[in-house]
Protein backbone atom coordinates (compact mmCIF):
# COMPACT_ATOMS: atom_id res chain seq x y z
CA UNK A 1 0.00 0.00 0.00
CA UNK A 2 1.24 3.42 -0.69
CA UNK A 3 1.74 5.57 2.23
CA UNK A 4 -0.18 8.67 2.81
CA UNK A 5 2.18 11.52 0.58
CA UNK A 6 2.99 13.86 3.59
CA UNK A 7 4.17 10.40 4.76
CA UNK A 8 6.26 9.21 1.98
CA UNK A 9 7.83 12.60 1.93
CA UNK A 10 9.08 12.63 5.36
CA UNK A 11 10.27 8.51 4.90
CA UNK A 12 12.10 9.87 1.85
CA UNK A 13 13.81 12.74 3.52
CA UNK A 14 15.14 10.39 7.13
CA UNK A 15 18.55 9.36 6.72
CA UNK A 16 19.11 5.51 6.54
CA UNK A 17 20.87 4.80 10.29
CA UNK A 18 19.07 7.22 11.98
CA UNK A 19 16.79 7.07 15.50
CA UNK A 20 13.49 8.30 14.86
CA UNK A 21 10.43 9.05 17.26
CA UNK A 22 7.00 8.99 15.44
CA UNK A 23 4.52 11.02 17.20
CA UNK A 24 1.28 10.27 16.44
CA UNK A 25 1.90 7.08 14.38
CA UNK A 26 -1.14 5.32 13.93
CA UNK A 27 -1.06 1.93 13.05
CA UNK A 28 3.02 1.97 12.49
CA UNK A 29 2.95 2.73 8.67
CA UNK A 30 5.20 5.43 8.48
CA UNK A 31 7.70 3.36 11.19
CA UNK A 32 6.72 -0.08 9.00
CA UNK A 33 8.31 2.05 5.85
CA UNK A 34 11.05 3.17 7.99
CA UNK A 35 12.68 0.25 9.27
CA UNK A 36 12.66 -0.99 5.92
CA UNK A 37 15.39 1.64 5.05
CA UNK A 38 16.99 0.25 8.06
CA UNK A 39 15.59 3.26 10.67
CA UNK A 40 15.19 2.61 14.24
CA UNK A 41 12.05 3.80 15.03
CA UNK A 42 9.76 4.21 17.68
CA UNK A 43 6.42 4.91 17.84
CA UNK A 44 3.60 7.71 20.17
CA UNK A 45 0.22 7.04 20.00
CA UNK A 46 -2.76 7.75 21.61
CA UNK A 47 -5.47 4.97 20.63
CA UNK A 48 -4.65 1.83 22.06
CA UNK A 49 -6.23 0.14 18.91
CA UNK A 50 -3.34 1.30 16.60
CA UNK A 51 -1.15 1.06 18.92
CA UNK A 52 -1.95 -2.94 19.27
CA UNK A 53 -2.10 -2.84 15.48
CA UNK A 54 1.54 -0.94 15.14
CA UNK A 55 2.85 -3.38 18.24
CA UNK A 56 1.22 -6.73 16.37
CA UNK A 57 3.21 -5.31 13.23
CA UNK A 58 6.44 -6.01 15.40
CA UNK A 59 6.99 -2.37 15.59
CA UNK A 60 7.87 -0.55 19.03
CA UNK A 61 5.22 1.63 20.05
CA UNK A 62 4.05 2.97 23.30
CA UNK A 63 0.48 4.14 24.36
CA UNK A 64 0.77 7.88 25.35
CA UNK A 65 -0.90 10.89 24.68
CA UNK A 66 1.81 14.17 23.03
CA UNK A 67 0.77 16.54 25.34
CA UNK A 68 2.18 14.68 28.72
CA UNK A 69 3.63 12.00 27.85
CA UNK A 70 6.57 13.33 25.59
CA UNK A 71 8.42 14.56 28.88
CA UNK A 72 9.52 10.81 29.71
CA UNK A 73 11.91 10.95 27.10
CA UNK A 74 15.25 11.93 27.69
CA UNK A 75 16.75 14.63 26.10
CA UNK A 76 18.41 13.66 22.33
CA UNK A 77 16.83 10.87 22.93
CA UNK A 78 16.98 11.04 18.99
CA UNK A 79 18.11 11.91 15.47
CA UNK A 80 14.71 12.97 14.43
CA UNK A 81 10.99 13.19 15.72
CA UNK A 82 8.10 13.51 13.58
CA UNK A 83 4.49 14.81 14.13
CA UNK A 84 1.99 14.29 11.37
CA UNK A 85 -1.03 15.39 10.96
CA UNK A 86 -1.09 15.85 14.77
CA UNK A 87 0.22 19.23 15.96
CA UNK A 88 -3.33 21.02 15.36
CA UNK A 89 -4.97 18.37 17.67
CA UNK A 90 -2.39 19.41 20.73
CA UNK A 91 -3.43 21.30 23.75
CA UNK A 92 -0.50 23.11 23.19
CA UNK A 93 1.45 23.23 19.94
CA UNK A 94 4.10 25.65 20.99
CA UNK A 95 5.20 23.20 23.92
CA UNK A 96 4.91 20.35 22.05
CA UNK A 97 7.24 21.82 19.12
CA UNK A 98 9.60 22.05 22.56
CA UNK A 99 9.62 18.98 23.48
CA UNK A 100 9.90 17.74 19.85
CA UNK A 101 13.26 19.61 19.69
CA UNK A 102 14.41 18.87 23.13
CA UNK A 103 13.82 14.81 22.72
CA UNK A 104 15.37 15.08 19.25
CA UNK A 105 17.41 17.83 16.93
CA UNK A 106 15.45 17.73 14.35
CA UNK A 107 11.97 17.56 13.76
CA UNK A 108 9.26 16.92 11.14
CA UNK A 109 6.15 18.82 11.40
CA UNK A 110 3.20 18.18 8.86
CA UNK A 111 -0.37 19.48 9.27
CA UNK A 112 -3.26 21.03 7.64
CA UNK A 113 -3.09 24.57 5.86
CA UNK A 114 -6.28 26.11 7.16
CA UNK A 115 -5.54 28.69 5.33
CA UNK A 116 -6.10 27.06 2.23
CA UNK A 117 -8.32 28.76 -0.68
CA UNK A 118 -11.18 26.49 -0.38
CA UNK A 119 -10.84 27.11 3.64
CA UNK A 120 -10.80 30.88 2.90
CA UNK A 121 -13.53 30.31 0.56
CA UNK A 122 -15.89 28.87 2.70
CA UNK A 123 -15.68 31.07 5.87
CA UNK A 124 -16.00 34.16 2.95
CA UNK A 125 -18.99 33.19 1.50
CA UNK A 126 -20.68 30.70 3.81
CA UNK A 127 -19.87 31.64 7.27
CA UNK A 128 -19.38 28.35 8.35
CA UNK A 129 -16.35 26.17 9.02
CA UNK A 130 -15.32 24.21 6.74
CA UNK A 131 -15.76 20.27 6.34
CA UNK A 132 -13.03 19.11 3.73
CA UNK A 133 -11.13 16.41 2.70
CA UNK A 134 -8.29 16.40 4.88
CA UNK A 135 -10.19 18.15 7.72
CA UNK A 136 -13.72 15.91 7.50
CA UNK A 137 -15.49 16.69 11.28
CA UNK A 138 -17.75 19.12 12.11
CA UNK A 139 -16.30 21.94 14.20
CA UNK A 140 -18.33 20.64 17.77
CA UNK A 141 -16.72 17.14 17.17
CA UNK A 142 -12.76 18.12 15.26
CA UNK A 143 -10.02 16.77 17.20
CA UNK A 144 -8.53 19.90 15.56
CA UNK A 145 -8.65 22.24 18.30
CA UNK A 146 -5.78 24.38 16.79
CA UNK A 147 -6.54 25.78 13.12
CA UNK A 148 -2.77 26.48 12.31
CA UNK A 149 -1.72 28.17 8.90
CA UNK A 150 1.32 27.87 6.88
CA UNK A 151 1.76 31.55 8.38
CA UNK A 152 0.72 30.99 11.72
CA UNK A 153 3.86 28.00 11.70
CA UNK A 154 6.14 30.68 10.37
CA UNK A 155 5.56 33.16 13.19
CA UNK A 156 5.77 30.41 15.73
CA UNK A 157 9.27 29.32 15.02
CA UNK A 158 10.42 32.54 14.16
CA UNK A 159 9.10 33.59 17.50
CA UNK A 160 11.05 30.70 19.14
CA UNK A 161 14.15 31.09 17.28
CA UNK A 162 13.86 27.64 15.62
CA UNK A 163 15.42 27.10 12.31
CA UNK A 164 13.00 25.94 9.56
CA UNK A 165 15.53 23.53 6.90
CA UNK A 166 12.74 22.49 4.50
CA UNK A 167 9.44 22.80 3.57
CA UNK A 168 7.59 20.84 1.30
CA UNK A 169 3.96 21.98 0.11
CA UNK A 170 1.30 19.65 -1.41
CA UNK A 171 -1.73 20.14 -2.70
CA UNK A 172 -4.41 17.37 -3.62
CA UNK A 173 -1.52 14.83 -3.05
CA UNK A 174 0.62 16.77 -5.35
CA UNK A 175 3.77 18.46 -4.52
CA UNK A 176 2.76 22.98 -4.59
CA UNK A 177 4.82 25.11 -5.61
CA UNK A 178 6.17 27.33 -2.58
CA UNK A 179 5.03 30.46 -4.61
CA UNK A 180 1.59 31.50 -3.24
CA UNK A 181 2.03 28.50 -0.63
CA UNK A 182 -0.20 29.83 2.38
CA UNK A 183 -3.22 30.07 -0.42
CA UNK A 184 -2.77 27.05 -2.46
CA UNK A 185 -1.27 24.11 0.07
CA UNK A 186 -3.86 22.12 1.70
CA UNK A 187 -0.83 20.75 3.49
CA UNK A 188 2.55 21.47 4.76
CA UNK A 189 5.74 19.57 6.17
CA UNK A 190 8.33 21.70 7.75
CA UNK A 191 11.57 20.48 8.85
CA UNK A 192 12.88 22.11 12.07
CA UNK A 193 16.19 22.27 13.81
CA UNK A 194 17.23 23.89 17.30
CA UNK B 1 -5.50 -33.42 49.99
CA UNK B 2 -2.01 -31.97 50.20
CA UNK B 3 -0.46 -35.56 50.03
CA UNK B 4 -2.19 -36.16 47.06
CA UNK B 5 -0.54 -33.31 45.59
CA UNK B 6 2.84 -34.32 46.77
CA UNK B 7 2.39 -37.89 45.45
CA UNK B 8 2.43 -37.02 41.71
CA UNK B 9 5.18 -37.10 39.65
CA UNK B 10 6.69 -34.24 38.10
CA UNK B 11 9.26 -34.04 34.76
CA UNK B 12 12.36 -32.63 36.85
CA UNK B 13 16.41 -31.91 36.73
CA UNK B 14 18.17 -32.18 39.88
CA UNK B 15 20.99 -29.51 39.71
CA UNK B 16 23.91 -30.18 42.42
CA UNK B 17 24.93 -26.35 42.46
CA UNK B 18 24.25 -24.43 44.73
CA UNK B 19 22.30 -20.96 44.74
CA UNK B 20 22.78 -18.79 47.12
CA UNK B 21 20.07 -16.26 47.91
CA UNK B 22 18.67 -13.07 48.69
CA UNK B 23 18.24 -13.55 51.79
CA UNK B 24 22.17 -14.76 52.61
CA UNK B 25 21.12 -18.13 53.09
CA UNK B 26 22.16 -20.92 50.13
CA UNK B 27 20.42 -24.06 48.79
CA UNK B 28 22.83 -26.44 48.47
CA UNK B 29 21.19 -28.01 45.08
CA UNK B 30 17.68 -26.88 43.34
CA UNK B 31 15.12 -29.57 41.71
CA UNK B 32 13.41 -27.47 38.93
CA UNK B 33 10.11 -29.31 37.60
CA UNK B 34 9.45 -28.00 33.79
CA UNK B 35 7.33 -28.84 30.80
CA UNK B 36 8.63 -27.93 26.93
CA UNK B 37 7.07 -27.99 23.48
CA UNK B 38 8.32 -27.07 20.60
CA UNK B 39 12.18 -28.32 18.95
CA UNK B 40 14.69 -26.33 19.66
CA UNK B 41 16.55 -25.19 17.30
CA UNK B 42 20.48 -25.85 16.55
CA UNK B 43 21.48 -23.03 17.08
CA UNK B 44 19.34 -22.79 20.13
CA UNK B 45 17.98 -19.56 19.29
CA UNK B 46 14.22 -19.63 19.40
CA UNK B 47 14.04 -20.73 23.02
CA UNK B 48 10.83 -18.84 24.96
CA UNK B 49 10.88 -19.06 28.71
CA UNK B 50 7.49 -18.91 29.78
CA UNK B 51 7.36 -17.20 33.26
CA UNK B 52 4.10 -18.47 35.48
CA UNK B 53 2.11 -16.37 37.79
CA UNK B 54 1.84 -17.16 41.97
CA UNK B 55 -0.52 -20.11 41.71
CA UNK B 56 0.48 -21.30 38.07
CA UNK B 57 2.77 -24.36 37.77
CA UNK B 58 4.76 -25.40 34.66
CA UNK B 59 1.79 -27.05 32.76
CA UNK B 60 1.39 -23.72 30.63
CA UNK B 61 -0.21 -25.93 27.77
CA UNK B 62 -0.57 -29.52 28.94
CA UNK B 63 -3.44 -30.69 31.36
CA UNK B 64 -2.55 -30.71 34.92
CA UNK B 65 -1.70 -33.87 36.64
CA UNK B 66 -4.02 -32.73 39.76
CA UNK B 67 -7.41 -31.50 38.51
CA UNK B 68 -6.94 -32.84 34.53
CA UNK B 69 -7.88 -28.85 33.20
CA UNK B 70 -6.05 -28.14 30.06
CA UNK B 71 -2.89 -26.06 30.82
CA UNK B 72 -3.11 -22.41 32.33
CA UNK B 73 -2.25 -20.81 28.69
CA UNK B 74 -3.24 -23.20 26.59
CA UNK B 75 -5.03 -20.92 24.29
CA UNK B 76 -2.06 -18.98 24.29
CA UNK B 77 1.12 -21.76 23.75
CA UNK B 78 0.81 -24.32 20.64
CA UNK B 79 1.10 -24.85 17.21
CA UNK B 80 0.15 -21.82 15.30
CA UNK B 81 -1.01 -20.32 18.47
CA UNK B 82 0.30 -16.84 19.42
CA UNK B 83 3.42 -18.37 21.41
CA UNK B 84 3.80 -20.56 18.18
CA UNK B 85 5.29 -23.93 19.27
CA UNK B 86 5.91 -25.01 15.66
CA UNK B 87 8.42 -22.27 15.96
CA UNK B 88 9.85 -21.56 19.03
CA UNK B 89 11.42 -23.73 22.17
CA UNK B 90 9.00 -23.17 24.84
CA UNK B 91 10.03 -23.69 28.24
CA UNK B 92 8.23 -23.43 31.65
CA UNK B 93 9.43 -24.19 34.66
CA UNK B 94 8.14 -24.82 38.24
CA UNK B 95 9.36 -21.39 40.17
CA UNK B 96 11.47 -22.20 43.32
CA UNK B 97 9.25 -22.25 46.48
CA UNK B 98 6.13 -23.73 44.79
CA UNK B 99 4.94 -27.30 45.25
CA UNK B 100 4.69 -28.90 41.69
CA UNK B 101 7.99 -30.55 41.79
CA UNK B 102 10.80 -27.56 41.90
CA UNK B 103 12.62 -27.11 45.43
CA UNK B 104 10.08 -25.41 48.14
CA UNK B 105 9.30 -25.80 52.01
CA UNK B 106 8.20 -29.54 50.91
CA UNK B 107 11.18 -30.76 49.44
CA UNK B 108 12.77 -33.34 51.84
CA UNK B 109 15.60 -32.39 54.00
CA UNK B 110 18.81 -33.60 52.65
CA UNK B 111 19.98 -34.62 56.08
CA UNK B 112 16.99 -36.15 57.81
CA UNK B 113 14.65 -36.37 54.74
CA UNK B 114 11.33 -34.92 56.48
CA UNK B 115 9.52 -32.09 54.45
CA UNK B 116 11.51 -28.77 55.36
CA UNK B 117 8.31 -27.21 56.01
CA UNK B 118 9.34 -23.52 57.49
CA UNK B 119 13.21 -24.48 57.12
CA UNK B 120 13.17 -23.58 53.48
CA UNK B 121 14.37 -20.25 53.53
CA UNK B 122 12.68 -17.44 52.20
CA UNK B 123 13.09 -16.45 48.59
CA UNK B 124 12.53 -13.77 46.34
CA UNK B 125 11.93 -13.32 42.42
CA UNK B 126 15.63 -13.00 41.89
CA UNK B 127 16.03 -16.40 43.09
CA UNK B 128 13.40 -17.76 41.10
CA UNK B 129 14.94 -16.10 38.23
CA UNK B 130 18.46 -17.42 39.29
CA UNK B 131 17.20 -21.05 39.43
CA UNK B 132 15.77 -20.58 36.02
CA UNK B 133 18.87 -19.43 34.42
CA UNK B 134 20.47 -22.32 36.39
CA UNK B 135 18.15 -24.26 34.58
CA UNK B 136 18.96 -22.89 31.18
CA UNK B 137 22.06 -23.91 31.65
CA UNK B 138 21.43 -27.75 32.14
CA UNK B 139 19.93 -27.60 28.73
CA UNK B 140 22.86 -25.63 26.98
CA UNK B 141 20.64 -22.75 26.49
CA UNK B 142 22.35 -19.59 26.53
CA UNK B 143 20.32 -16.72 25.25
CA UNK B 144 16.92 -16.76 24.45
CA UNK B 145 14.47 -14.79 22.51
CA UNK B 146 12.02 -14.21 24.75
CA UNK B 147 10.72 -13.80 28.36
CA UNK B 148 7.08 -13.43 28.42
CA UNK B 149 5.10 -13.76 31.80
CA UNK B 150 1.99 -12.56 33.18
CA UNK B 151 1.55 -11.20 36.51
CA UNK B 152 3.96 -12.89 38.82
CA UNK B 153 5.95 -14.01 35.83
CA UNK B 154 6.06 -10.83 34.38
CA UNK B 155 8.13 -9.76 37.60
CA UNK B 156 10.19 -12.19 36.73
CA UNK B 157 10.51 -11.18 33.23
CA UNK B 158 11.84 -8.04 34.36
CA UNK B 159 14.02 -9.16 37.00
CA UNK B 160 15.71 -11.09 33.85
CA UNK B 161 15.96 -8.39 31.94
CA UNK B 162 17.84 -6.52 35.25
CA UNK B 163 19.58 -9.18 36.02
CA UNK B 164 20.54 -11.32 32.73
CA UNK B 165 20.27 -8.34 30.40
CA UNK B 166 22.79 -10.08 27.69
CA UNK B 167 20.58 -13.43 28.02
CA UNK B 168 16.91 -12.16 26.35
CA UNK B 169 16.67 -10.63 22.95
CA UNK B 170 12.84 -9.58 24.18
CA UNK B 171 10.48 -9.25 27.34
CA UNK B 172 7.05 -9.11 27.13
CA UNK B 173 5.62 -8.28 30.63
CA UNK B 174 1.66 -8.73 30.71
CA UNK B 175 -0.36 -6.97 33.82
CA UNK B 176 2.34 -6.99 36.14
CA UNK B 177 4.42 -4.49 38.46
CA UNK B 178 8.13 -3.51 38.83
CA UNK B 179 6.82 -3.52 42.81
CA UNK B 180 4.46 -4.64 45.27
CA UNK B 181 2.87 -1.81 46.17
CA UNK B 182 1.25 -1.19 50.00
CA UNK B 183 -2.33 -2.38 49.15
CA UNK B 184 -0.88 -5.51 47.74
CA UNK B 185 1.23 -6.40 50.02
CA UNK B 186 -1.53 -6.16 52.58
CA UNK B 187 -3.57 -8.54 51.11
CA UNK B 188 -1.10 -11.63 50.60
CA UNK B 189 -0.76 -11.00 54.42
CA UNK B 190 -4.95 -11.60 55.21
CA UNK B 191 -4.22 -14.60 52.73
CA UNK B 192 -1.18 -15.55 54.95
CA UNK B 193 -2.35 -14.85 58.32
CA UNK B 194 -5.34 -16.95 56.92
CA UNK B 195 -3.15 -20.34 56.21
CA UNK B 196 -1.26 -19.61 60.37
CA UNK B 197 -4.41 -18.79 61.65
CA UNK B 198 -5.51 -22.45 60.53
CA UNK B 199 -4.93 -24.81 63.53
CA UNK B 200 -4.34 -27.67 61.57
CA UNK B 201 -0.93 -25.58 59.79
CA UNK B 202 1.04 -27.53 62.75
CA UNK B 203 3.53 -24.12 61.88
CA UNK B 204 3.95 -25.63 58.55
CA UNK B 205 4.78 -28.91 59.51
CA UNK B 206 1.79 -30.48 58.20
CA UNK B 207 2.60 -32.87 55.76
CA UNK B 208 3.32 -36.05 57.83
CA UNK B 209 0.03 -35.34 59.52
CA UNK B 210 -3.73 -35.90 58.46
CA UNK B 211 -4.36 -32.93 58.83
CA UNK B 212 -3.30 -29.54 56.43
CA UNK B 213 -4.55 -26.22 56.65
CA UNK B 214 -7.07 -26.18 53.91
CA UNK B 215 -9.63 -23.96 55.60
CA UNK B 216 -7.27 -21.36 56.14
CA UNK B 217 -5.45 -22.16 52.27
CA UNK B 218 -9.27 -21.52 51.07
CA UNK B 219 -9.81 -18.34 52.94
CA UNK B 220 -6.12 -16.89 51.60
CA UNK B 221 -7.60 -18.06 47.63
CA UNK B 222 -10.84 -16.41 48.58
CA UNK B 223 -9.32 -13.25 49.32
CA UNK B 224 -7.18 -12.84 46.40
CA UNK B 225 -9.72 -14.16 44.24
CA UNK B 226 -11.44 -10.96 44.54
CA UNK B 227 -8.12 -9.31 44.01
CA UNK B 228 -7.92 -11.01 40.42
CA UNK B 229 -11.56 -9.93 39.12
CA UNK B 230 -13.47 -6.39 38.46
CA UNK B 231 -16.54 -4.91 40.05
CA UNK B 232 -17.51 -5.16 36.39
CA UNK B 233 -16.98 -8.77 35.97
CA UNK B 234 -18.31 -9.96 39.20
CA UNK B 235 -21.58 -7.92 38.46
CA UNK B 236 -21.85 -9.43 35.54
CA UNK B 237 -21.33 -12.95 36.41
CA UNK B 238 -23.40 -12.53 39.82
CA UNK B 239 -24.65 -9.39 40.75
CA UNK B 240 -26.71 -9.85 43.60
CA UNK B 241 -28.25 -12.70 42.82
CA UNK B 242 -29.20 -15.37 45.23
CA UNK B 243 -27.45 -18.86 44.92
CA UNK B 244 -30.44 -21.85 44.66
CA UNK B 245 -33.13 -19.62 46.90
CA UNK B 246 -35.97 -17.35 46.05
CA UNK B 247 -35.22 -15.81 49.60
CA UNK B 248 -32.19 -14.46 51.71
CA UNK B 249 -32.12 -17.13 54.64
CA UNK B 250 -30.90 -14.89 57.58
CA UNK B 251 -28.43 -16.91 58.45
CA UNK B 252 -24.47 -16.94 57.52
CA UNK B 253 -25.13 -20.29 54.17
CA UNK B 254 -24.30 -19.02 51.37
CA UNK B 255 -26.76 -17.00 50.43
CA UNK B 256 -25.72 -15.01 47.39
CA UNK B 257 -24.02 -16.76 44.11
CA UNK B 258 -20.78 -14.77 44.60
CA UNK B 259 -20.50 -16.06 47.91
CA UNK B 260 -20.77 -19.25 46.86
CA UNK B 261 -18.78 -19.12 44.01
CA UNK B 262 -15.79 -17.89 46.13
CA UNK B 263 -16.25 -20.80 48.49
CA UNK B 264 -16.07 -22.97 45.46
CA UNK B 265 -13.07 -20.91 43.64
CA UNK B 266 -11.17 -21.45 47.31
CA UNK B 267 -11.54 -25.22 48.24
CA UNK B 268 -10.94 -26.19 44.96
CA UNK B 269 -7.53 -24.29 45.10
CA UNK B 270 -6.75 -26.67 48.27
CA UNK B 271 -6.69 -29.86 45.76
CA UNK B 272 -4.00 -28.18 43.62
CA UNK B 273 -2.21 -25.89 45.90
CA UNK B 274 0.23 -26.50 49.10
CA UNK B 275 -0.32 -23.79 51.46
CA UNK B 276 3.56 -23.70 52.90
CA UNK B 277 4.04 -22.84 48.94
CA UNK B 278 1.26 -19.92 49.07
CA UNK B 279 3.35 -17.96 52.50
CA UNK B 280 6.90 -18.37 50.68
CA UNK B 281 5.59 -16.95 47.07
CA UNK B 282 4.13 -14.47 48.17
CA UNK B 283 6.20 -13.73 50.38
CA UNK B 284 8.85 -13.39 47.52
CA UNK B 285 6.67 -11.23 45.50
CA UNK B 286 6.10 -8.58 48.68
CA UNK B 287 9.93 -8.49 49.07
CA UNK B 288 10.09 -7.46 44.47
CA UNK B 289 10.70 -4.10 44.22
CA UNK B 290 13.11 -3.73 41.21
CA UNK B 291 14.43 0.08 41.79
CA UNK B 292 14.83 -0.78 45.97
CA UNK B 293 19.03 -1.79 44.82
CA UNK B 294 19.49 0.99 42.74
CA UNK B 295 18.17 4.07 45.03
CA UNK B 296 14.57 4.02 44.15
CA UNK B 297 15.65 4.75 40.72
CA UNK B 298 13.82 2.21 38.31
CA UNK B 299 15.76 3.19 35.36
CA UNK B 300 18.74 1.98 37.43
CA UNK B 301 17.52 -1.81 36.96
CA UNK B 302 17.61 -1.39 33.24
CA UNK B 303 20.95 0.41 32.85
CA UNK B 304 22.26 -2.31 30.82
CA UNK B 305 19.06 -3.61 28.84
CA UNK B 306 19.12 -1.15 26.45
CA UNK B 307 19.22 -3.84 23.53
CA UNK B 308 16.21 -5.85 25.30
CA UNK B 309 13.19 -5.13 23.64
CA UNK B 310 10.04 -4.84 25.74
CA UNK B 311 6.50 -5.07 25.31
CA UNK B 312 4.08 -4.30 28.19
CA UNK B 313 0.57 -4.51 28.46
CA UNK B 314 -1.85 -3.76 31.09
CA UNK B 315 -5.62 -4.11 31.04
CA UNK B 316 -8.19 -1.07 32.14
CA UNK B 317 -10.21 -3.51 34.82
CA UNK B 318 -7.27 -4.30 36.54
CA UNK B 319 -6.36 -3.15 40.01
CA UNK B 320 -4.43 -5.00 41.59
CA UNK B 321 -1.12 -4.28 39.11
CA UNK B 322 -2.66 -0.87 37.58
CA UNK B 323 -1.35 0.53 34.35
CA UNK B 324 -0.07 3.38 36.13
CA UNK B 325 2.76 0.22 37.67
CA UNK B 326 2.92 -0.39 33.74
CA UNK B 327 3.66 2.93 33.02
CA UNK B 328 6.01 3.66 35.48
CA UNK B 329 7.85 0.60 34.01
CA UNK B 330 7.83 2.15 30.58
CA UNK B 331 9.12 5.69 31.57
CA UNK B 332 12.25 3.96 33.02
CA UNK B 333 12.91 2.15 29.50
CA UNK B 334 12.68 5.26 27.70
CA UNK B 335 14.67 6.57 30.31
CA UNK B 336 17.53 4.53 29.66
CA UNK B 337 16.61 4.03 26.11
CA UNK B 338 15.64 0.29 25.63
CA UNK B 339 12.86 -0.30 22.79
CA UNK B 340 9.58 -0.63 24.63
CA UNK B 341 6.06 -1.03 23.82
CA UNK B 342 2.98 -0.38 25.66
CA UNK B 343 -0.29 -0.42 25.56
CA UNK B 344 -3.75 -0.33 27.72
CA UNK B 345 -6.20 -2.84 26.50
CA UNK B 346 -9.79 -2.88 27.23
CA UNK B 347 -10.89 -6.33 29.31
CA UNK B 348 -13.86 -6.53 31.61
CA UNK B 349 -12.11 -9.60 33.54
CA UNK B 350 -9.89 -7.52 35.92
CA UNK B 351 -6.40 -9.12 36.66
CA UNK B 352 -7.33 -12.37 35.24
CA UNK B 353 -7.73 -10.78 32.09
CA UNK B 354 -3.96 -11.68 30.77
CA UNK B 355 -5.71 -15.48 30.96
CA UNK B 356 -8.47 -15.13 29.54
CA UNK B 357 -10.01 -14.66 25.82
CA UNK B 358 -8.32 -10.72 24.98
CA UNK B 359 -8.20 -11.51 21.38
CA UNK B 360 -5.80 -8.27 21.14
CA UNK B 361 -3.75 -9.43 23.43
CA UNK B 362 -2.86 -12.40 21.35
CA UNK B 363 -1.92 -10.20 18.07
CA UNK B 364 0.34 -8.44 20.78
CA UNK B 365 1.90 -11.85 21.81
CA UNK B 366 2.48 -12.94 18.62
CA UNK B 367 3.65 -9.34 17.64
CA UNK B 368 6.15 -8.88 19.79
CA UNK B 369 7.49 -12.31 19.38
CA UNK B 370 7.95 -12.33 15.54
CA UNK B 371 9.54 -9.31 15.22
CA UNK B 372 13.05 -9.54 15.37
CA UNK B 373 13.26 -12.71 13.38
Amino acid sequence: MALRPDLAIIADAVPSTSRVLDVGCGDGELMVALRGKGVDARGLEIDPANVTAAIARGQSVVQGDANRDLADYPDDAFDYAILSQTLQTTERPDRVVDELLRIAPRAFVSFPNFAHWRIRLALLWGGRMPVTRLLPVAWYETPNIHHVTVSDFRDLVRAKGIAVERVWHLSGDKPASDAAASWRAEHAIFLISR
Amino acid sequence: MASLLHDIQHHSVTIAASLPLDSGQVLPAVTIAYQSYGALDADKSNAVLICHALTGDQYVASDHPATGKPGWWARMVGPGKPIDTDRFHVICANVLGSCMGTSGPASPDAATGAPLGMAFPVITIADMVRAQAMLLDHLGISRLHAVVGGSMGGMQALAWAATYPDRLASALVIASAARHSAQNIAFHEVGRQAIMADPDWQDGQYYGSARAPTKGLAIARMAAHITYLSEEGLTEKFGRRLQARDIKSFGFDADFQVESYLRHQGLAFTDRFDANAYLYITRAMDYFDLADPHDGRLAGAFANAKDVRFTLVSFDTDWLYPTSESRRVVQALQSVGAAASFVELSAPFGHDSFLLDVPALDRLVAGALGSGF
